[in-house]
C-alpha cells in the first residue's frame, strides 16, 4: 500500500552537498532549493511553462549522482565550435583544472571552479550565488541549486576586457552502466565597462541528465557577448536556466544553437533592470529523429529606454518536436522600450511538430513591440528556381534549409564566434545528411 | 464655493453622461426562486414545458458543472462568484398570452427600445431586418416570420424550436459545445432560458439578415442564452447580435452559449456588437460576459465568419473558435476590443485544422484605454491531417494612458509540414504627431482619438454588415469618452 512518494520528486533522494567547513549561507541556499523543489514537484504539461514539453519520460529514468570523478576523458575537440580561445572544463558538472587551459588570461579575468572559490573566499560567491534564480516555476533550477557544489565562476573586474573569448566545455560522461544525472553551474559577474566574450558548450556520451543553471551579472556599460552551443549526445536530457541581470547601459548578446540531446530545453530570463540597455537574445535549433527541443525565453523590460530583439530559427526533421515559448514582459516604468521577437521553423517531415507561443504583456503605452512567428515548409518558388539552374533537389534543400538557419547565426555580433557557430551547423547538417544516406 | 457646486454639478453631468443607455425599466417580472440546485433547473425547464429528455440534458450538465472548477487561465480578476445570489429565471409577465404584433406589446418595453435607439417598428420598415428581440429571456417579438418561412428559413426562440423541431435541436444542441466544455457552458446547459434557433435549409439564401437584440433588465438575472444555427448545404446566412443593457450596481453574470454548423458549402457570418454595461469608473457593477462561441465547418468547402466589435462589460471571457473539419473550409475571426477605466478583456479565438486545405484568418485589433486590462489569447491549431493548411494571425494593440495594459498570447501548434502559419503582432500608442495633426485642423482630442482609433480598426468594422458598422463606429467613440486630456 505504500506509495513511492519519491517517484513525484525524482533526482531529490539524496541529501544535498554538504562540507563541514560550508558557508551558513550555502547550506540554508541548497536547503530553501530542495524544499521549493520538493513542494513544486517535477513540471508537467498542466503547469503552462510546461505545457509543450512533457518529462515523464525523464522521470522514468533511472539517474545515478555522480560519485566519483571521471578520470579518462578527454575533451572531445571534432564536436567542439573551432575557436581561438581560453578553455574551462567540466565534465559532469565537476570543474577540471587539468583539462583546463587558461594560460595568459588578461589581468581582471578570474576564470575557476566554484567549489575552489567556496573553499578560498565564499564571501566573495555570497551576494551573487543564488540570488538572481528566479524561482516561480522553476522547480528544476532549485534542484540544481539544492545539489550546488561545483562549476564555472568567472568574474571579471571593472574595465577589463578579455581579448579572446572564454570558451566554457560542459562534458557529459556516464561511468559504467547507469545514466548520470550531474547539476553544471555558472556564476558570471561581468564587471561595469568590461567587454568579454563567452562560448559555453555543452557535449558528451551515453545517456545522463545535465540539469544546468546559470546567473549572469552584467555590469553598467559592460558588453557581454554570450554563445551557448548544445550538442549533447543523442541519449541525453538536457535543460538548463539561465538569468541574467543587466545594468545601465549593458549589452548582452546572447545566442542558443541547439541539436543535441534527446530532450533539451533551455530557458533563458533576463532582467533588463537599467536604462539604454540593448539585449540581444537569438538562437538556432535543429531538431531529428525523436528529438524534443524547446526554446523559452522571457525578457522582462523593468526600466525605460531599453531595446530587445529576438530571433529564433528552428528546422526540424523526422518525428521531432520543438517547442518555442517567447514572452516579452513591458513593466509600467519601461517607457520608450523597443521589443522585437521572431520565430521561424521549417517542418521537412510528416511527424514533425512545431508549438510556438510568442508573448507580450505590456503595461507601458509609449513602446513599440512587435512579435512574429511562422511555421511553414521550404517555399516552393525558392526550389524551383534552384532546380531550374540544374541543381539536383538534395543539394537544393539544403542550400535553402542552410540559408534559412544562417539567418539566425547572423545575429551573433562577435565575428570569430559567428563563423565557428556558422561552421558547426554546416557540419551538424553534413552528418545528417550521412545518416539519411547511410538509413 | 460657488465654483466648487459648479464642479460638483459637471462631475453629475459627466457621470450621468457616462452610460448613455443605463436606465431599468420596471416590468413585472415572474421569476424563479433565487439560487442554483436542481430545483431550479427543474423550474426553468417545467416553465419552458420541455420534453423529458432536455430535462436530463439539463440536469446532467447541472451535475457536471458542480464538478468543475472555474477556469482559471485567463488574465481576468474578479471576485468569486456568489451562484446562490442570483435569479435564473426571469420572464415578463405577459408570457403566457404572446404578443401576435407589436401593437399588443407591453408600451414600457417599446419606450424601452425607443430609449436605445433601436425602434422595432423603424427597423422593420427601415432596414428590412427581421428582429428576434430579446426582452430579458424571453422573445417577445419575431418578425418577417412569414417572410423567413416562405424560403423554408426557421428562425425561432429555442425554446420554440424545442417545441416545434425537438429532431433538430436534439440531434445538434450540445454536439459542437459539449456541457462539460468548460464551467460557464455547463452552466449555460443547465439553467439557459432562451436564445436564437436557426436552421436554413439547403441551396438557400437567407433573404435578410437576422438579427437578435439582447437585453439584460431585470436586476440579479444573469442571462443565459443558447444560440444554434445550422446551415445546410449550399446555404448562406448573416446573423447579428447586438447589447445593450441598463446601468447597476450588483455585477451580473451572463454566460452564453452559440453554436454554429456549416454542412458542404455553406456559409455562416456571426457578427456581435457588445456594449453591455462596463462598471462605473471604478469598476463597480458591470457585467461578467463569459461566453462560449463556437463553429463546426463540417462541410467541404464551408465557411464560418466571427466578427466582433467588444466595448462593454466589465469582463470579457470570450473565444470564438472554428472547428475546421470539412476540406477546403474556411474560417475567420474578426475582432476589435475597446477597454477603458477598469474593464478587462481576455478574448481571442481557436482555430483547428483537421482537413485538407482549410484557411483561416485571425484580425484583432485590441485597444486599451484608462486602467484597463485587454488580453489577446488565441491558439492555432494544424493537425497532422490538415495537409496544405494555410493560417494568418495578425493582432495589434493600442495603448492609450499609462495606466492600462495590453498582452497578446497567441500559441499556434503545427504538425503539418506542408501547412502554412504566419504571426503578427504588434503594439503601439497613438503618436503625439497623429493627435498634432488632427488637433491642428480643428478636432477636438476625442473626436481625434475616435478618428485615429476607428482608422485602428478599419480591417474589422468593414467586414460588418452595414447597420453595424454605422452604430459601432459610433460605440468606439463613446467608449474611449474620459481616455485622454
Amino acid at each position: 500500500m505504500t506509495r513511492n512518494v519519491t517517484k513525484l520528486h525524482p533526482f531529490a533522494d539524496s541529501a544535498p552537498a554538504s562540507r563541514s567547513d560550508d558557508p551558513t549561507w550555502l547550506s540554508a541556499l541548497r536547503q530553501d532549493g530542495l524544499r521549493r523543489y520538493r513542494d513544486a514537484g517535477l513540471p508537467t504539461p498542466r503547469t503552462e511553462a510546461w505545457k509543450y514539453t512533457n518529462l515523464r519520460r525523464l522521470s522514468r529514468m533511472l539517474f545515478q549522482p555522480v560519485g566519483s570523478s571521471v578520470e579518462d576523458v578527454s575533451v572531445p575537440e571534432d564536436r567542439l565550435p573551432k575557436l581561438d580561445a581560453y578553455r574551462a572544463v567540466l565534465v559532469n558538472g565537476r570543474y577540471r583544472a587539468d583539462l583546463s587551459r587558461l594560460d595568459g588570461m588578461p589581468k581582471g579575468v578570474h576564470v575557476s571552479g566554484i567549489a575552489d572559490v567556496l573553499r578560498a573566499s565564499p564571501a566573495k560567491l555570497e551576494p551573487l550565488l543564488g540570488r538572481l534564480a528566479v524561482h516561480e516555476g522553476k522547480p528544476l533550477a532549485d534542484l540544481n541549486t539544492a545539489y550546488l557544489d561545483d562549476g564555472f565562476c568567472v568574474f571579471i573586474d571593472d574595465g577589463a576586457v578579455l581579448d579572446k573569448p572564454l570558451h566554457l566545455v560542459s562534458i557529459g560522461a556516464s561511468s559504467g552502466t547507469d545514466p548520470v544525472c550531474f547539476y553544471p553551474r555558472l556564476l558570471v559577474s561581468a564587471g561595469a565597462d568590461c567587454i568579454a566574450t563567452i562560448v559555453e558548450s555543452h557535449v558528451g556520451d551515453g545517456a545522463y541528465f545535465s540539469n544546468g543553471a546559470a546567473e549572469i551579472w552584467v555590469g553598467a556599460g559592460a558588453v557581454l557577448n554570450h554563445c551557448k552551443v548544445q550538442v549533447e549526445g543523442a541519449e541525453a536530457y538536457h535543460i538548463a536556466d539561465t538569468a541574467i541581470h543587466l545594468s545601465d547601459r549593458a549589452v548582452y548578446d546572447g545566442f542558443v544553437f541547439q541539436s543535441g540531446g534527446l530532450l533539451a530545453r533551455n530557458e533563458v530570463y533576463a532582467s533588463l533592470d537599467g536604462e539604454k540597455i540593448e539585449c540581444r537574445i537569438s538562437g538556432a535549433y535543429l531538431a531529428t529523429g525523436k528529438q524534443h527541443i524547446d526554446n523559452t525565453t522571457f525578457i522582462d523590460h523593468v526600466k525605460p529606454d531599453c531595446k530587445s530583439r529576438e530571433v529564433f530559427k528552428g528546422v526540424l526533421d523526422g518525428t521531432s518536436r520543438a517547442v518555442f515559448q517567447g514572452k516579452i514582459l513591458v513593466r509600467k516604468d519601461a517607457q520608450k522600450t523597443d521589443g522585437f521577437q521572431l520565430n521561424k521553423a521549417l517542418l521537412l517531415s510528416t511527424g514533425a511538430e512545431m508549438d510556438s507561443k510568442p508573448e507580450l504583456e505590456i503595461y507601458a503605452d509609449d513602446v513599440k513591440c512587435s512579435h512574429g512567428a511562422t511555421v511553414g515548409e521550404l517555399d516552393a518558388d525558392a526550389l524551383f528556381y534552384l532546380r531550374a539552374r540544374g541543381i539536383d533537389l538534395e543539394t537544393a534543400r539544403n542550400l535553402l534549409v542552410a540559408a534559412f538557419v544562417d539567418d539566425a547565426v547572423g545575429e551573433i555580433q562577435n565575428a570569430a564566434v559567428r563563423e565557428a557557430v556558422s561552421e558547426m551547423v554546416q557540419a551538424q547538417f553534413a552528418m545528417r545528411n550521412e545518416d539519411e544516406i547511410d538509413e | 464655493m460657488a465654483a466648487t457646486t459648479e464642479t460638483v454639478e459637471q462631475v453629475q453631468t459627466l457621470a450621468n453622461d457616462g452610460y448613455k443607455h443605463g436606465f431599468v425599466t420596471d416590468i413585472e417580472m415572474e421569476t424563479a426562486p433565487k439560487g442554483l440546485s436542481e430545483d431550479t433547473v427543474r423550474f426553468i425547464s417545467a416553465k419552458k414545458n420541455e420534453p423529458e429528455w432536455l430535462l436530463e440534458w439539463r440536469l446532467t450538465a447541472y451535475r457536471h458543472w458542480l464538478t468543475m472548477p472555474e477556469p482559471q487561465w485567463a488574465k481576468v480578476k474578479f471576485d468569486p462568484i456568489d451562484y446562490q445570489d442570483s435569479y435564473y429565471y426571469a420572464a415578463p409577465k405577459s408570457d403566457d398570452d404572446r404578443p401576435k404584433s407589436l401593437d399588443e406589446i407591453d408600451p414600457k418595453l417599446l419606450e424601452t427600445y425607443k430609449k436605445l435607439g433601436i425602434p422595432l417598428l423603424e427597423q422593420e420598415l427601415l432596414a428590412g431586418v427581421a428582429v428576434d428581440a430579446v426582452f430579458d429571456s424571453v422573445s417577445v417579438a419575431t418578425t418577417y416570420k412569414k417572410k423567413l418561412e416562405e424560403v423554408g428559413v426557421i428562425f425561432c426562440p429555442i425554446s420554440e424550436a424545442i417545441q416545434t423541431h425537438p429532431e433538430l435541436v436534439r440531434q445538434y444542441m450540445g454536439s459542437i459545445v459539449p456541457y462539460g466544455d468548460n464551467k460557464h457552458a455547463a452552466l449555460n446547459s443547465a439553467v439557459f432560458t432562451d436564445g436564437s434557433f436557426v436552421y436554413i435549409p439547403k441551396g438557400v439564401r437567407c433573404p435578410m439578415e437576422l438579427s437578435t437584440y439582447f437585453r439584460i433588465n431585470a436586476e440579479n438575472t444573469g442571462q443565459f442564452e443558447r444560440t444554434l444555427i445550422i446551415a445546410d448545404e449550399g446555404s448562406y446566412v448573416s446573423y447579428l447580435e447586438g447589447c445593450t443593457a441598463p446601468q447597476r450596481d450588483e455585477h451580473q453574470l451572463h454566460a452564453a452559449v452559440v453554436e454554429l454548423i456549416t454542412m458542404d458549402d455553406a456559409e455562416i457570418k456571426y457578427s456581435t456588437v457588445q456594449n453591455w454595461y462596463p462598471g462605473d469608473e471604478e469598476g463597480r457593477g458591470g457585467i461578467y460576459n463569459f461566453v462560449t462561441k463556437r463553429g463546426l465547418c463540417r462541410g467541404r468547402n464551408s465557411k464560418i465568419a466571427w466578427t466582433q466589435v467588444e466595448t462593454g462589460s466589465a469582463i470579457t471571457w470570450k473565444y470564438p473558435s472554428c472547428v475546421l473539419e470539412g476540406d477546403g473550409s474556411i474560417g475567420e475571426f474578426y475582432s476589435v476590443a475597446i477597454t477603458n477605466n477598469m474593464q478587462q478583456a481576455d478574448t481571442g479565438t481557436k482555430m483547428i485544422h483537421i482537413g485538407k486545405n482549410t484557411r483561416s484568418t485571425i484580425v484583432s485589433k485590441g485597444i486599451s484605454a484608462g486602467r484597463a486590462d485587454q488580453t489577446y489569447r488565441g491558439l492555432v491549431k494544424i493537425l497532422a491531417s490538415a495537409e496544405g493548411a494555410q493560417n494568418h494571425t495578425q493582432c495589434d494593440s493600442l495603448l492609450i494612458g499609462d495606466q492600462c495594459g495590453a498582452h497578446t498570447v497567441p500559441y499556434i501548434e503545427c504538425a503539418n509540414p506542408t501547412a502554412s502559419v504566419a504571426h503578427e503582432a504588434t503594439t503601439a500608442k497613438i503618436s503625439d504627431e497623429q493627435l498634432f495633426y488632427c488637433l491642428q485642423r480643428g478636432l477636438s482630442e476625442e473626436e481625434a482619438v475616435s478618428l485615429i482609433v476607428n482608422g485602428f480598426c478599419k480591417e474589422v468594422m468593414k467586414t460588418l454588415p452595414m447597420e453595424f458598422a454605422v452604430e459601432a463606429q459610433k460605440l468606439i467613440g463613446i467608449s474611449l469618452e474620459g481616455s485622454v486630456g
